[in-house]
């Protein structure tokens, strides 16, 4: 269990709370900046991004499947880059930007990702699925031409027991090319 | 019971890229005509997407663990520190008092339970639903339980011995009934910790030895492997006066059904189970289970609805596993490579659980007249095994094969070609010709032929698995007055696609495009389908989604063809439109015809009948078609003898599975039955502290699994075998696809290596150490 003390611990380690008050271990106030949208709410100091996305803000396409950090099934971005949301204190995110799987598409119009990856039949239980075109879309931000290898880098932390990879993979270069034409 | 009357229907017979043959079957009336081959249809056979894809992508799917109840309360479980031992007492009058605790659920308690013994760790103890999860857990924490601590075994082999410490004190204290593996058979003698032997025999085997030119001998060994579901067993159980329904992560809701109007004294009305969408099962969520049990039993405590999600460590230590095996294995062979006898012994254990046999490969695979086998077995202090993908059988082909493979060797004839001589199998002999060109066969050098410290290897293996059906399955097709139409039917999406593939075989009949069928599953207010285990789902629910639309196309054709004054025969359904067969250009849309109904929908319900050429064998609901599965595959290796590391370069699979209805969801199944293979072969291990009992790797970190960039390059070709004996004719794919993997590569890496590894998993450490380059591990 995370007590109030080793919050401020990690607070103060990261010396990046953007001058949020964090006290506990009663619930705090803290305002997210989730999919473009400010989020007022107070949550419990214990509770781990992933825990307060899939919670108070009812976002549940991210998942939670080992929650320590070994299956990357809680990928979400912050400022854009991947990270586990298991593995983050909500009060820890400060003012930095959350895109998850709910703010990929715009509108009505699926990210070239997610959009190869029904195409390509990248999914098949789908509880994966939400962290690996995370990690996908990421890819494509920093490397719009990626080859194989690197879609297998981009999600080498993803575990997928279905057997989606050769597919994931597959799907990911269709997106990139898509995107460049 | 009276027979439907029947027909005579001429139906398309055998593997279609041989030439299709014909063959008569007797049809009852009320289905369809035959299905034409894949290449005369336009929506079965295609690579249709998958109905709930988009869903899947945006993340808007809900899973059980995803489901949230007014007044919800959170479940968490005390299990057992200890791998035996007698509960004393359990005192939970603290924890009744923490803030938030609504229910407490003593399990062990010897005041409250039969029994009071506890036998593996993990091993639930009591439960509790709080306001919150973290209530829960606190709680949980102020639960005192006072243990007597007992003698205990975790490992096989000192289980097998006379003066091993007990799981069991007597027959009736264990578990004796259906194994999940095979054979599967009940009441079994208990002698220690030894269940068995369960034995099967043909022949005479001492004549059978006597006759063979050459003997071959080996012993085989698998790992415990752990079924690492990426969504945990989860549940939200909501009693109320009413009724019960339960939200549960499940491979069967029909069969959930079953068991909690039994467990807890309801009617079969008074029970409902949802299963919106479940993120992988593999055997492991066949049935209601302790944590199903426990839910339910806390809601009606707590009067309202109870959420439990099993954490990873849960997940490892109590949510099921595929048994660890030891066999052996002699086989005889004349000098030809005619078997002349198979002998086979096997000990393995699924903890304090069934089902650790190792199947019937060596018993079906390949013809011989002389067979015996005695399969047992061993009780130890861990978490029960259960079925998974393909129980028995993936480790029984692991031993097999390999031992075919060194009978080639020692007769000096290509595996391939001896296979050839042994299995009667048609199928697996074109399925070996295809993938031997595909792979590269020719290629195949001398074991360890290699110069240089990278060596490669060929190898192949074959499955067999029997063509399972459930009888109990039925479907309801409804098209409304809009021309929409939906689908309906209790049987769950596993992750296999069952719902895109009902899409697929009711557009089919109505002429329409499958994203214009509603797919509505995983319900038991439908009609009852059947589970997603024992790759049974397609080949039991397609036939029944068939007929019934079908038989709404009769009514909806009938309509149709008063308006276009001709006969209802004489009307076909094509590219979303009713016409006339010989003069397409009258007719009319198909919601057209849809609009003319007299009322608000028109429906039918069809369940699956008898295959029309019989079953092998017929257990209850479920009965194994006449043909069994096969699949052949070839794997390339590259093993690094400084390093022990194998790589598996290129997998080559050719399956089969009946009419193949989606390719797209077939090769995605396949791919997850390779995977899983190669994860057997060379990463997964459930490894037991002796000394504790304890699980070490009870988490997706330490406990291996195939990753991406693991992953072969996957070479796949499924065969169209049509045999007539339905109305669409499909079987399964998704354990078929995994049974062969193993083998197959332990074949490649001796012949890469020229050592033979007989153990699984094959890691750089057993590598190293069979090469003589460490000392081995004893």
């Amino acid at each position: 269990m995370i007590n109030a003390t080793s919050v401020l611990l990690a607070q103060a380690a990261t010396g990046d709370n953007d001058g949020a008050a964090v006290g506990g271990p009663d619930a705090v106030a803290i305002t997210l900046q989730i999919n473009g949208a400010a989020r007022a709410l107070r949550v419990e100091p214990r509770l781990t991004l992933a825990e307060v996305l899939r919670g108070p803000l009812d976002l549940i396409g991210t998942k939670i499947a080992c929650n320590r950090g070994a299956c990357s099934a809680c990928t979400v971005w912050l400022d854009g880059s991947p990270i586990c949301s298991c593995m983050m204190l909500a009060v820890d995110v400060g003012t930095r930007r959350v895109t998850t799987i709910e703010g990929l598409a715009q509108d009505d119009m699926l990210h070239p990702v997610q959009q190869a990856f029904i195409e390509h039949d990248a999914v098949q239980c789908g509880f994966c699925t939400p962290g690996m075109i995370m990690s996908c879309a990421a890819l494509l931000e920093r490397t719009p031409v990626p080859n194989a290898e690197d879609v297998r880098a981009a999600i080498s932390g993803h575990l997928c027991r279905c057997g989606t990879y050769p597919h994931v993979v597959t799907a990911t270069l269709a997106a990139a090319k898509a995107r460049r034409e | 019971m009276a027979r439907a009357p029947l027909r005579t229907e001429t139906f398309p017979f055998g593997i279609a890229n041989l030439g299709l043959g014909k063959v008569e079957r007797q049809v009852p009336a009320d289905e369809p005509p035959p299905l034409p081959p894949n290449a005369e249809l336009s929506v079965i056979g295609q690579p249709a997407l998958r109905h709930d894809g988009r869903a899947k992508v945006t993340g808007a799917v809900r899973f059980t663990t995803d489901i949230s109840l007014p007044g919800m309360l959170y479940a968490r479980v005390l299990r057992s520190p200890l791998p035996h031992a007698r509960v004393r007492s359990i005192d939970t009058s603290v924890a009744a008092r923490h803030p938030g605790v609504r229910a407490i659920l003593p399990i062990a308690s010897p005041a409250d339970a039969p029994s009071t013994t506890v036998r593996y760790i993990g091993e639930p103890v009591a439960a509790i639903a709080a306001v919150s999860m973290a209530a829960a857990e606190e709680a949980l924490r102020l639960i005192h339980v006072d243990y007597q601590s007992l003698p205990f075994v975790a490992e096989m082999d000192r289980a097998r011995a006379q003066a091993a410490p007990l799981v069991y004190e007597s027959t009736k204290e264990a578990p004796g009934g259906h194994p999940s593996g095979w054979p599967a058979a009940a009441n079994l003698p208990l002698n220690g910790n030894v269940r068995g032997p369960s034995v099967s025999r043909r022949g005479d085997l001492t004549q059978g030895f006597a006759d063979a030119d050459v003997v071959v001998e080996g012993e085989y060994s698998t790992q415990v492997q752990t079924h690492c579901c990426l969504e945990p067993h989860a549940i939200v159980a909501d009693w109320r006066e009413d009724g019960l329904t339960v939200y549960m992560s499940t491979q069967y809701t029909t069969g959930v059904r079953h068991e909690l109007a039994e467990e807890f004294g309801l009617p079969l009305n008074q029970v409902r189970v949802v299963v919106n969408a479940m993120g992988g099962g593999f055997g492991s969520k066949s049935s209601l289970g302790n944590y199903g049990r426990i839910a339910v039993d806390l809601s009606r405590r707590g009067q309202a609805p109870v959420h439990l999600v099993l954490d990873r460590e849960e997940e490892q230590m109590d949510s099921g596993n595929r048994p660890g095996t030891w066999q052996r294995l002699r086989i005889g062979a004349k000098r030809d490579g005619a078997l002349t006898a198979i002998s086979l012994s096997s000990f393995g254990t699924a903890g304090v659980g069934l089902g650790a046999g190792v199947g019937f490969n060596a018993e079906l695979l390949y013809a011989c007249p002389n067979f015996s086998g005695a399969q047992h077995d061993v009780f130890i202090n861990a978490g029960p095994g259960c079925a998974m993908r393909a129980p028995g059988n993936t480790p029984g082909a692991f031993g097999l094969e390999i031992a075919i493979d060194e009978l080639a060797e020692r007769l000096a004839i290509d595996p391939l070609a001896l296979r050839n001589r042994i299995d009667p199998s048609a199928v697996r002999r074109e399925e070996r010709r295809i993938g031997a060109e595909r792979i590269g066969w020719q290629r195949r050098h001398a074991p360890g032929a290699d110069s240089g410290p990278i060596k490669r290897g060929l190898g192949v293996a074959q499955s067999i698995w029997m063509a399972n059906v459930q009888l109990d399955s039925s479907c309801e097709v409804r098209v409304m007055r809009d021309g929409s139409v939906e689908v309906l039917s209790s049987v769950q999406d596993i992750g296999t696609g069952t719902g895109t593939v009902m899409a697929q075989t009711v557009a089919e009949v109505f002429g329409l495009r499958p994203e214009d069928i509603t797919v509505r599953i995983g319900d038991t207010d439908f009609p009852a389908g059947p589970p997603s285990y024992g790759s049974r789902a397609t080949a039991s629910i397609t036939p029944p989604a068939r007929t019934a639309a079908w038989q709404v196309l009769q009514s909806l054709l009938r309509e149709a063809a008063l308006a276009l004054n001709t006969a209802p025969e004489d009307l076909v359904a094509r590219d979303g439109k009713i016409l006339v067969r010989d003069d397409p250009n009258r007719g009319m849309r198909f919601a057209e015809a849809a609009a003319r109904l007299r009322t608000d929908r028109i429906s039918a319900v069809a369940s699956r009948n008898d295959d029309y050429s019989g079953f092998l064998r017929r257990m209850g609901d479920a009965a194994l078609a006449q043909h069994p599965l096969g699949g052949v595959q070839f794997a390339e290796v590259a093993v690094d003898t400084e390093t022990g590391k194998v790589r598996v370069e290129r997998v080559v699979a050719v399956q089969d599975c009946g009419r193949p209805i989606n390719p797209r969801q077939i090769e995605s199944q396949v791919h997850g039955g390779i995977l899983m293979g190669l994860s057997y072969a060379l990463f997964e291990d459930r490894i037991l502290d002796q000394h504790t009992g304890r699980m070490v790797n009870p988490d997706l970190e330490h406990y291996k699994l195939v990753g991406a960039s693991d992953a072969p390059a996957i070479d796949l070709v499924v065969l169209e075998n049509y045999q007539g004996n339905s109305a669409t004719d499909a079987y399964g794919i998704a354990e078929p696809a995994n049974i062969a993997t193993a083998p197959a590569i332990a074949n490649a890496v001796y012949n890469a290596i020229g050592v033979r590894l007989r153990s699984l998993p094959m890691t750089p450490a057993s590598i190293l150490g069979a090469l003589g380059r460490i000392p081995q591990r004893s």
